[in-house]
């Protein structure tokens, strides 16, 4: 928070005075150190550009006052909602993800994702009041009706931490999906719905879980008792984002992706990489429906934020990866649903033909658009472009933005914001269905396999990896044969994932400068000071040891610390870990870097492990991946216990 | 040599499932309980006044999907059935089994814990543990967690911590962080690592520990005890009311800063300064062969044995079962000078094998060799 003001103080106090500016570079390095998605350009000129990535949106009861959830600027902007007019700026805690008020008003709440806290804000003061600690990454935020609790969804702790709304107090946890993120409270109060972005973890043990289906979930809580008394479950979902309920409580909407990773990313120009599309649920419908957003050559990318209509006449979507809202004519989408009787969840995902049924139109916004909001009477529609420091304000009746709210942030686009938006667009691949965020959700991964068609269709099934902290991990790509992130990220992306030769060379450039950019978010498992815990310590014991339990000396490339070695975890050479399938070409792998692996199941280069734990129980029975058959099960956890510490 | 002969005959007969039936046949021989006097119509006349209870039994002839029940857990209206083939939910007068294609980590399941601040509830089985939520299943193995050993035969929530006994040691699953952390014969006094159950609290945590005694673990300083029988290995109970009955500790059960606890050899109740033994001998234990033990409070406790389930209200003892005689239902009373009195009821658990219990209001749930059994309090 001290960098954020500081950097404010210099964007405010330049004068012509040589040594103020200085002092202010100065400052706004620091700035820059502590937070994401910041690295000096190229060119240098580049430099601490303080955009605002409006993110989420809020109106005050009343409807005077819009709440804006800049991420970037670490902030919520309190505009007048009729002049848009700045109220005040309010800093939060780092990277805030979600942001909700009590139902009076009096009080607003904002996740910060990087400090594992909750910021209250007093909305009469405009001030912070309280930071509260909850779980690992705070993502979406609700206060019940009755303003006992506070619920927020931990996207690393995989929960729900319920907090006593007076004092903070961290209550319980509820077990929610894996990635738990976005929240929304039906509006009798008595219901949360929540989401996640990562799918879980499959049940059984069968040997393919890395082909089977993806799972997903919308958690459901009972408010009375704060306990999880459902789970609608999303069946071949990976990626769920916002929730919205219909005010009769008798329709709810989430949005989401529909990964086709089982059959080979060869049919982009068939849909055959995602569909984009919503599951419908609630009375309404009866048993859950999936329906398409996407007809063919109208992609709705990356659907991300929903609302319904008061009159329940429309559901709006953003989708961040097509740019655009597509509105859907809610009796038209309940007569296509209804005329397909059901009595077990369905899914009409991939009919390109479906969406015509009940898509009303597809209004361009602007870039990378999230969070939306409803003015109660219906009438106008506000939009977070995040990545043009933009809110569309769309005139519902004629379905058209009427205008653009351009936010406080800077005029100029950097070189890092070019490629955060090149990352976040469809726009590059063919007929403009995915984006670099379809798989890499939020800059991260997505959990899943899929399996690629430079191997040959149906060879060298690969796990997704997380893609923080990758400079100086070079070479990419899990056999190793892309040397660096254009050659990565350039001609072959374009040939095999856009189908679609477009980037020219600043772009590619672009987009290689802000993917090197991604920082590695903050470890949750490491102490203060870089202590090791007793189980931690016993871990890098055996990490490091160069001799096993029987004193037998342990050869050099069969130690951890030796393929895994460097401040990454990576000697970035390839080796036989002895994990190869008979579907693999090759058994030579390059070696992951280890920043943060805690989060990034499943494992091994296929994604058949399921945890780190698997990787030795199972998968090495040999001893190729590192000397391990000489461990106790207690030793095992200590080793696996300091990994997550990396 | 006894406890090692004991041990392997039990091994054998969990690792083939077949434990309840094991002990079924033993406990079908009719035998008279030791110690206990006959009673009179004049003495039931003037018995102490026990809970009686009209007994619902439940078994595959009505919905559960296996008779034999190793434990029983009640979640307010809702009663959870660890059966030895999937668990069995009782809800709105319908039974609904998980099982292993709904990813339960085994079909045999063992030992059921509450998280009452969730809702959660944590199943150990014969391959693994279990934690279902809202429905959904979670499982836990050696091979794919910190979990110490698959057969989980005991586990206890205590706040965010799940304690769980497993075949080889202890171990706590921190479910806030996801930490293990193992507690065997290298960090504990634990001189077998067969761990059988598990009772924690925010203060102490109690092992039972088949062959190695009592293990009390203390939140506060992080150190271990261990509670032994200080006649050693002796069958024969040569300082009575001076520490555990014996190694054997099948059960245990901390409540109200008192420790219960049961072997195969009778029970003990222990207040931190002064042991009380219970054996068939001098209380109105049925047998001193008990499965569980579950204290009420300080002073009130059930015994699950192969002879009947028993109840102890500090003073008096019940019993409850089927007659060892001709199975017919039957209660008796015993007072605190000895005089057993039956007492005429027309119900009883459905086996005298009783392998677990748990209460819902004045209610009893009982799980037994031959299905599980509702008590229903009788005002």
């Amino acid at each position: 928070m001290k960098d954020r003001m500081q950097g404010r103080a210099r964007a405010t106090l330049i004068a012509p005075v040589a040594a103020i500016l200085s002092f202010a570079a100065v400052l706004a390095l620091a700035h820059q150190c502590a937070r994401p998605a910041r690295a000096a350009t190229l060119s240098g000129q580049d430099d601490f550009v303080d955009y605002d990535s409006p993110l989420e949106l809020l109106l005050s009861p009343d409807g005077a006052r819009l709440y804006v959830l800049c991420q970037q600027s670490e902030e919520v902007r309190v505009l007048d909602a009729s002049t848009f007019a700045v109220i005040a700026s309010i800093a939060v805690g780092r990277v805030p993800r979600g942001i909700a008020l009590s139902s009076s008003g009096d009080r607003l709440y904002v996740t910060n994702s990087w400090d594992d806290t909750l910021s209250v804000i007093d909305t009469r003061k405009l001030a912070v009041i309280a930071t509260w600690p909850v779980g690992f990454e705070p993502s979406g935020v609700v206060a019940e009706g009755a303003g006992m609790r506070v619920y927020v969804a931990n996207r690393i702790s995989n929960d729900i931490a319920v907090l006593d709304a007076a004092t903070g107090t961290d209550l319980k946890r509820l077990l929610a999906g894996r990635g738990a993120s976005y929240l929304a409270l039906s509006l009798d109060g008595s219901r949360i719905y929540a989401t996640h972005i990562f799918p879980n973890p499959p049940p059984l043990r069968t040997g393919m879980e890395n082909r089977t289906p993806p799972e997903s979930e919308i958690t459901v809580i009972d408010t009375a008792r704060a306990v999880v008394v459902n789970r609608i479950l999303l069946h071949a979902i990976a990626g769920v984002f916002h929730v919205a309920l219909s005010p009769d409580g008798r329709l709810g909407v989430v949005a989401e992706l529909h990964p086709k990773n089982l059959v080979p990313l060869a049919h982009l120009e068939h849909g055959g990489a995602f569909a984009d599309t919503l599951t419908l649920f609630g009375a309404d419908v009866g048993p859950p429906v999936e329906i398409p957003l996407d007809e063919l050559e109208r992609y709705a990318s990356q659907p991300f934020g929903v609302a319904i209509a008061p009159d329940k006449s429309r559901i709006y979507v953003t989708s961040g990866g097509s740019e655009i809202v597509t509105v859907i004519d809610v009796p038209r989408m309940l007569r296509f649903v209804r005329a397909r009787p059901h009595a077990q969840p369905v899914s009409f995902a991939t009919d390109l033909a479906a969406s015509a049924n009940y898509v009303v139109t597809r209004i361009p916004v602007g870039r990378n658009p999230r969070g939306l909001l409803l003015t109660p009477d219906g009438r106008r529609l506000f939009v977070a472009n995040r990545l043009d420091d933009t809110i569309s304000v769309i005139d519902t009746r004629a379905n058209r933005v009427a205008s653009t709210i351009k936010l406080a942030g800077p005029t100029q686009i950097s070189a890092l914001r070019r490629g955060e938006q090149t990352f976040y667009t469809a726009r590059y691949s063919f007929q403009g269905q995915i984006g670099c965020s379809s798989c890499h959700i939020d800059s991260t991964f997505d959990g899943l396999e899929w399996d690629l068609e430079p191997d040959g269709f149906g060879r060298d099934i690969v796990d997704n990896r997380l893609i923080e902290d990758i400079k100086g991990t070079e070479p990419y790509k899990w056999n190793g044969s892309n040397p660096n992130i254009p050659t990565e990220c350039g001609p072959r992306t374009e040939m095999y994932f856009w189908r679609s030769q477009t980037y020219d060379d600043r772009t590619l450039t672009d987009l290689t400068l802000y993917i090197r950019s991604l920082p590695s978010r903050p470890n949750r498992w490491r102490l203060r000071g870089g202590e090791l815990t007793p189980a931690q310590a016993r871990g890098l014991a055996i990490f490091t040891r160069t001799v096993d339990k029987f004193s037998k000396p342990i050869p050099e490339g069969n130690r951890c610390s030796f393929c895994h070695s460097g401040p990454k975890g990576t000697s970035q050479k390839s080796f036989d870990v002895g994990t190869r399938k008979p579907t693999d070409n090759s058994g030579l792998l390059d070696t992951p870097q280890l920043s943060n692996i805690a989060l990034t199941a499943p494992y091994l280069h296929d994604g058949s492990a399921r945890t780190l734990e698997e990787i030795w129980t199972i998968y090495n029975p040999s001893d190729k991946h590192g000397r391990t058959n000489d461990l106790t099960k207690d030793e095992l956890n200590d080793l696996i216990e300091y990994l997550r510490t990396r | 040599m006894m406890k090692g002969r004991a041990k392997a005959a039990f091994w054998i007969a969990m690792s083939t499932s077949l434990v309840a039936w094991a002990m079924v046949a033993r406990a079908a021989a009719p035998r008279r309980a030791p110690g206990a006097r006959a009673g009179s119509a004049a003495v039931q006349a003037s018995s102490p006044r026990m809970p009686r209870y009209r007994f619902e039994n439940f078994t595959t002839a009505n919905g559960l999907p296996n008779n034999h029940v190793f434990a029983v857990l009640v979640d307010g209206d809702r009663i959870w059935a660890g059966t030895e083939d999937g668990l069995a939910l009782y809800e709105n007068g319908a039974w609904k089994v998980y099982n292993t294609q709904d990813g339960l980590a085994h079909r045999a399941v063992l030992s059921l814990a509450l998280d009452k601040n969730t809702g959660d509830v944590w199943a150990g089985t014969m391959g693994g543990l279990s934690r279902i939520s809202g429905g959904r299943i979670e499982t836990f193995t050696q091979l794919n967690s910190g979990l110490s050993n698959d057969v989980v035969y005991g586990i206890s929530v205590e706040g965010d911590n799940v304690w769980v006994a497993t075949a080889a040691g202890g171990c706590r699953l921190n479910t806030r962080t996801g930490e293990w952390t193992l507690y065997n014969e290298r960090d504990t006094p634990m001189a077998e690592i067969w761990t059988y159950t598990v009772s924690a609290t925010s203060t102490k945590v109690y092992y039972g520990v088949w062959g190695s005694g009592v293990l009390e673990y203390d939140q506060k300083t992080g150190r271990w005890d261990k509670y032994d029988d200080p006649d050693g290995e002796n069958e024969m109970v040569l300082f009575k009311d001076q520490g555990l009955i014996h190694e054997i500790v099948t059960s245990v059960s901390y409540v109200d800063n008192i420790l219960w606890a049961a072997t195969y050899f009778g029970d003990s109740r222990y207040d931190g300064r002064y042991w009380h033994n219970f054996l068939v001998k001098d209380s109105g234990l049925p047998s001193n062969f008990t499965n569980y033990i579950k204290g009420v409070d300080a002073n009130r406790g059930w015994f699950c044995t192969d002879k009947g389930l028993a109840y102890y209200d500090g003073v008096n003892w019940a019993v409850y079962r089927p007659s060892l005689k001709d199975g017919k239902p039957e209660m008796t009373v015993r007072d605190a000078a000895g005089h057993v009195t039956p007492v005429a009821v027309s119900t009883a658990p459905a086996h005298n094998y009783v392998l677990g219990i748990d209460f819902q209001g004045d209610d009893i749930w009982v799980a037994t060799a031959k299905g599980l059994s509702h008590g229903i309090y009788q005002r």
